[in-house]
């Protein structure tokens, strides 16, 4: 190791080592020994094993020995496994805050290449026998060998390096598309981690042709031996399909690749372009060339904040999300059997299935006529028999989950409830008569929850006999879908209540924020105050196109789009609310009200009223504008306690409006580009929490 | 209707490498259901002409049915195999006869017409379940005196053997012993034992994994001086050593049986046709001599003679008790149609395994002894009993003439 390397080492001092164990293994038929290297790194499953700079220099330190053993013709060929359950799932990022130097970067992007290249450089056949997860690290490390086979169980195989922002630069962007051709490599680097990281699982990356061989999970690894050796005898050849090296296929499907990525990122996060130009010259490129080229695009986002802030992003939604700050003792919370559902129109239908899945306890929705209740229970029935059509239920488990869903024009069925949410006409008067009348029928600790987007939870509540166990439970749309879940406690409510909100929260599997009572809470009115922004911009006179460039990468998708998905009708009662509420920091856009008077499901610029004197803004100005607008609405936010840490909003911002992962949410956006200093006068995080450290 | 008698035969039958117990033996980390999978798998993939969903019953023996050992292994074992669900499975209990009894009571459905093919098999994870774990005498053994209190230690009841006939000395046995090893090394160095053999992944979290392909057991060059001086573990001077005793093993056993007429209709091969099989109690305290009355039982029920059968393969759970079977029928010590391969005392016991050991085995030397037409299968059994096991070698000339 390079004194670089060992100074990183050191400072990698929590690093979980996965050990390279070796066994010789008789191969059968007389085909001589294979010496298997088991990646373990002693603990179960659950903790897969990753590669940190000590794992790395294990690995090159017995491939060293393997490589003089081959010499020595004591092994005819090495195999590499994983521990049970787990192959390898990449390098261990968990190192990353500690790297400060591109130097020290650049070398744990050297000392990789320089381990796989040993493999790779050995004098008899390698096998990777690919048993279970394998990621990024993982993946490049089989790649490196001369061939794989792979577990018909395996539950994932991915390289989502650029959904981190980074690249598999540890070969994966050279060896891949040289393996499988430029397209389907694509796919995986790439087209997968575009899309939420989407994974592969074995049968899927054996047929894109990232194994030679697929065995059942059962005796896996002693049908991949016997395989090896038949291939060191001779007895299989491996034969896999020509590569197509043309240049313009090569190119189309780079260019292709390059098409999605500027849909999804605006252009706006590095690292799938540096993968994209890594595949692009790996048609031709030799191996030292493109191992230093993975080297350098390895070591500049290394240095970069978009990496930084993706795992910013990672840490939040694994570790955050699942211990909800602010919540009280889980302790507290109190056994839910039976939810009541206020409303039986299609938000409380969805409501109904999404309970009943997850919680597998009684439902019963009411509403005013049979009819609308009739409708809101064949909703559930349709949705579950969608589902065993799409064989991703079985009758059984439908028939189950359609049999708790029941509904009622009485309120009668809550009498047993602990947990009843409404979910009716978003009208404070509405709601108040509805949990009056809810509180006549249920016990005294029954949990009144509402489904509110903007209400006061402190006013649904100041009526009610037992005013403190009420909380707010926002959703948001598709509830099936969209993770995030706001719990809003309001004046009164007590730690039993809001702890059972967050209980049930958990059970239905959504990321739960606490929000202290306020219009529209946290996504809503952040979404209302950039929607609010823009629009303004674009009805003072800067055109559609320019606004777009300026708030590229931001949201999922271009405002005007997300419009349409809303509906224009919706989009304007939301900043009709947020204005009320706060003034004329949002804007009510009269572009946006014509649209809804003339009916119109989508943003139409022949509706778009001219302004008397147009400014027209650069993109620069356009995008400060707009991030300057959010950031003294997050400034607002967090002083007055609306969210409880930076951390909340970019977990609520990416959880419950999709922003991307790669900028950290959005606070460290308004970080890196320096608005939060110019008009909070500080950073929202401090430095090296989503950036890195100076 | 009369219902006809059906043939049952045996079509292949594999099994693991032996390990020693243990936390040093090679399968210290490898779990016992996992060692019988592998061996029903292996079958299946021997014989792809078997269409799986034609097995129709997994019977598995083990001793100690707790753990990974539990849970109706036949029935888990045949799941975790990828056997259709439809296909059912149990579990089955005569200690050292287990997977004999598995044969036994699978042939019994075939030949009543129930099924038409089965896997029976068994598995000791002798490491994970030391014998004698989790038992719990009935305090009347002891009070009514029902059982000698030395039936239960196996040691101790060879050790009784040995009282009961004086002729049957440590020497003989330590010789014998001596023979077992050399008769394995030989079998090995010929490569007959290894194509039963199914290699087998281990685990280890300190070595990584490994690939078992021998059995682990035997001492090849062991000598009559080696064992003279061996402990006597089951009584002070005694003669029942670690030496001329099978060990303490892991592994697992499993074979195919089916209906002659279905061998025939799917193309199965047929190494043996089962003729005759029977199980007798005797004094639990000299349980050792058990495989003699099951012999004659068997052979007087096949109306034939010891002198009928060409090739034995006898269980070496001890030395003495094998030469108490041989000198009973008045056949030598190192009579070479006994045990052609070597027996247990080399290759090892995990106990509910043993029973189709012994028939891979007496397949093979049918195979290469086409001029013997019987073999016996025989092996004594814990608290008292004993099971043999008549079968008939297809490739000798009055094959499925009667006699």
């Amino acid at each position: 190791m390079t004194a670089t390397a060992d100074k990183a080492a050191a400072e990698f001092t929590d690093e979980v080592v996965t050990k390279a164990l070796v066994q010789d293994v008789t191969m059968p038929g007389g085909a001589g020994t294979l010496a298997l290297i088991t990646l373990d790194n002693g603990f179960d499953h659950t903790k897969p094993n990753t590669f940190g700079p000590t794992t790395i220099a294990g690995i090159a330190e017995v491939v060293a020995r393997l490589a003089e053993r081959a010499a020595a013709g004591e092994i005819q060929a090495v195999g590499i496994t994983g521990k049970p359950f787990i192959f390898a799932v990449g390098a261990d990022l968990s190192g990353v805050p500690y790297v400060r130097a591109r130097e020290q970067a650049l070398e744990i992007a050297r000392a990789g290449h320089a381990a796989y290249a040993q493999i790779m450089d050995l004098p008899v056949p390698t096998f990777a026998f690919v048993n279970g997860a394998a990621m990024g690290g993982g993946v490049e490390i089989a790649l490196a060998c001369d061939y794989r086979t792979i577990s018909a169980g395996v539950p994932a195989l991915a390289l989502p390096e650029a959904f981190l922002g980074l690249v598999p630069g540890w070969g994966g962007c050279y060896l891949l598309p040289n393996l499988i051709g430029a397209a389907k490599a694509l796919t995986v680097i790439i087209e997968n981690p575009m899309n939420t990281n989407r994974m592969l699982k074995g049968p899927q990356a054996f047929k894109l042709g990232m194994a030679d061989a697929m065995f059942a999970p059962a005796d896996f690894l002693e049908s991949s031996v016997a395989w090896a050796a038949k291939v060191v005898s001779g007895e299989i050849t491996v034969e896999r399909p020509a590569v197509d090296r043309d240049e313009t296929a090569w190119n189309t499907a780079v260019a292709m690749a390059k098409g999605l990525v500027d849909v999804k990122t605006g252009g706006k996060s590095p690292a799938p372009y540096r993968a994209l130009d890594l595949v692009a010259a790996a048609r031709t490129a030799d191996r030292a060339t493109a191992f230093a080229a993975e080297d350098d695009a390895l070591a500049d986002l290394l240095m970069g904040d978009e990496l930084r802030a993706g795992l910013y992003s990672f840490d939040l939604v694994q570790k955050r999300a699942k211990r909800p700050a602010g919540a009280p003792d889980k302790a507290l919370a109190r056994p839910v059997t039976k939810v009541g559902i206020v409303g039986a129109g299609l938000m409380a239908a969805q409501l109904a299935l999404l309970f009943a899945k997850n919680m597998e306890v009684p439902v019963v929705m009411t509403d005013l006529d049979q009819e609308r209740v009739d409708k809101g229970v064949a909703y559930v029935t349709g949705q579950l028999a969608d589902q065993v059509t799409k064989g991703r239920m079985s009758q059984d488990t439908a028939n189950k989950i359609g049999a708790l869903v029941t509904g009622s024009t009485s309120k009668e069925g809550f009498a047993d409830a602990e947990f009843v949410i409404e979910a009716v006409f978003e009208e404070i008067g509405v709601k108040k008569q509805v949990f009056a009348q809810v509180e006549e029928v249920v016990s005294a600790e029954c949990v009144l929850a509402s489904n509110t987007s903007s209400l006061s939870i402190t006013e649904m509540a100041a009526d009610l006999a037992h005013p403190e166990r009420v909380v707010g439970f926002h959703f948001f749309n598709p509830v099936a879908v969209m993770p995030l879940l706001e719990i809003i406690p309001g004046e009164k409510t007590d730690d039993a209540a809001l702890a059972t909100a967050f209980a049930v929260g958990r059970a239905l599997k959504k990321t739960t924020i606490r929000v202290k009572d306020s219009a529209s809470f946290i996504v809503n009115r952040l979404l209302g105050r950039f929607m609010g922004e823009y629009s303004r911009i674009v009805d003072e006179g800067t055109p559609v196109a320019v606004a777009d460039q300026a708030v590229a990468g931001i949201a999922p998708m271009p405002p005007f789009v997300l419009l349409g998905l809303v509906g224009p009708a919706i989009a304007l009662h939301n900043s009709e609310t947020l204005h009320r509420a706060f003034g004329d920091r949002f804007y009510v856009s009269p572009s946006l009200k014509a649209l809804v008077e003339a009916k119109k499901a989508a943003y139409d610029p022949a509706l778009q009223i001219p302004p008397e004197s147009p400014v027209e803004l650069s993109v620069a100005d356009a995008r400060e504008r707009v991030l300057s607008a959010i950031c003294e609405e997050i400034g607002l936010m967090l002083k007055d306690g609306v969210a409880q840490a930076p951390m909340d909003i970019d977990l609520a911002m990416i959880t419950g409006a999709g922003f991307q992962f790669w900028n950290g949410g959005i606070c460290p956006v308004l970080d890196r580009e320096g608005i939060s200093e110019k008009v909070l006068g500080t950073r929202l995080l401090p430095p090296g929490a989503a950036s890195v450290p100076a | 209707m009369a219902r006809q008698r059906r043939e049952v035969v045996f079509v292949d039958g594999v099994r693991t490498p032996f390990g020693k117990a243990g936390p040093k033996g090679m399968y210290a980390e490898t779990r016992a259901d996992d060692l019988v999978v592998r061996c029903i798998r292996e079958l299946l993939v021997r014989n792809p002409q078997l269409p799986p969903d034609r097995v129709e019953e997994v019977a598995i023996a083990a001793t100690t049915q707790i753990g990974d050992q539990g849970l109706t292994l036949g029935r888990i074992a045949a799941l975790l195999s990828g056997l259709p669900k439809t296909t059912p499975g149990y579990s089955i209990d005569r200690m050292c006869a287990g997977a004999m009894t598995a044969v036994a009571s699978t042939a019994g459905m075939i030949s009543f017409g129930a099924i038409d093919i089965a896997v029976a098999g068994g598995v000791e994870h002798m490491g994970r379940h030391p014998m004698g774990e989790g038992v719990d005498p009935n305090p009347r053994i002891v009070a009514e005196r029902l059982v000698d209190p030395s039936a239960l230690v196996m040691g101790k009841t060879a050790e009784n053997l040995h009282d009961r006939y004086p002729q049957l000395t440590k020497a003989r046995c330590d010789a014998y012993a001596v023979a077992s090893q050399d008769k394995l090394a030989k079998a090995y160095a010929e490569g007959k034992i290894q194509p039963d053999l199914v290699p087998m992944a281990t685990r280890s979290k300190a070595k990584g994994y490994g690939l078992a392909v021998a059995d682990e057991p035997p001492r090849p060059g062991t000598t009559i001086a080696d064992l003279a001086d061996l402990k006597t573990p089951f009584r002070p001077h005694g003669r029942v050593t670690a030496g001329n005793a099978a060990g303490l093993n892991d592994g697992a056993t499993a074979c195919l049986l089916a209906a002659e007429e279905t061998a025939k209709e799917l193309g199965l091969p047929v190494k043996m046709r089962l003729v005759e099989f029977a199980f007798v109690g005797v004094e639990p305290e000299v349980m050792g001599i058990g495989p003699v009355p099951a012999a004659e039982k068997a052979l007087a029920k096949a109306g034939m003679s010891i002198d009928d059968i060409g090739l034995f393969e006898l269980n070496e759970a001890f030395a003495v008790q094998v030469i108490a079977f041989l000198d009973h029928f008045g056949i030598p010590d190192d009579d070479p149609r006994v045990n052609e391969y070597g027996g247990a005392i080399a290759t090892g016991h995990p106990l509910a395994s043993s029973g189709v050991r012994l028939m891979n085995q007496l397949a093979a030397q049918f195979a290469e002894h086409p001029e013997v037409r019987y073999g016996m299968t025989a092996m004594c059994i814990g608290i008292g009993m004993g099971g043999a096991v008549i079968w008939e070698n297809p490739q000798h000339a009055d094959y499925g003439k009667d006699n």
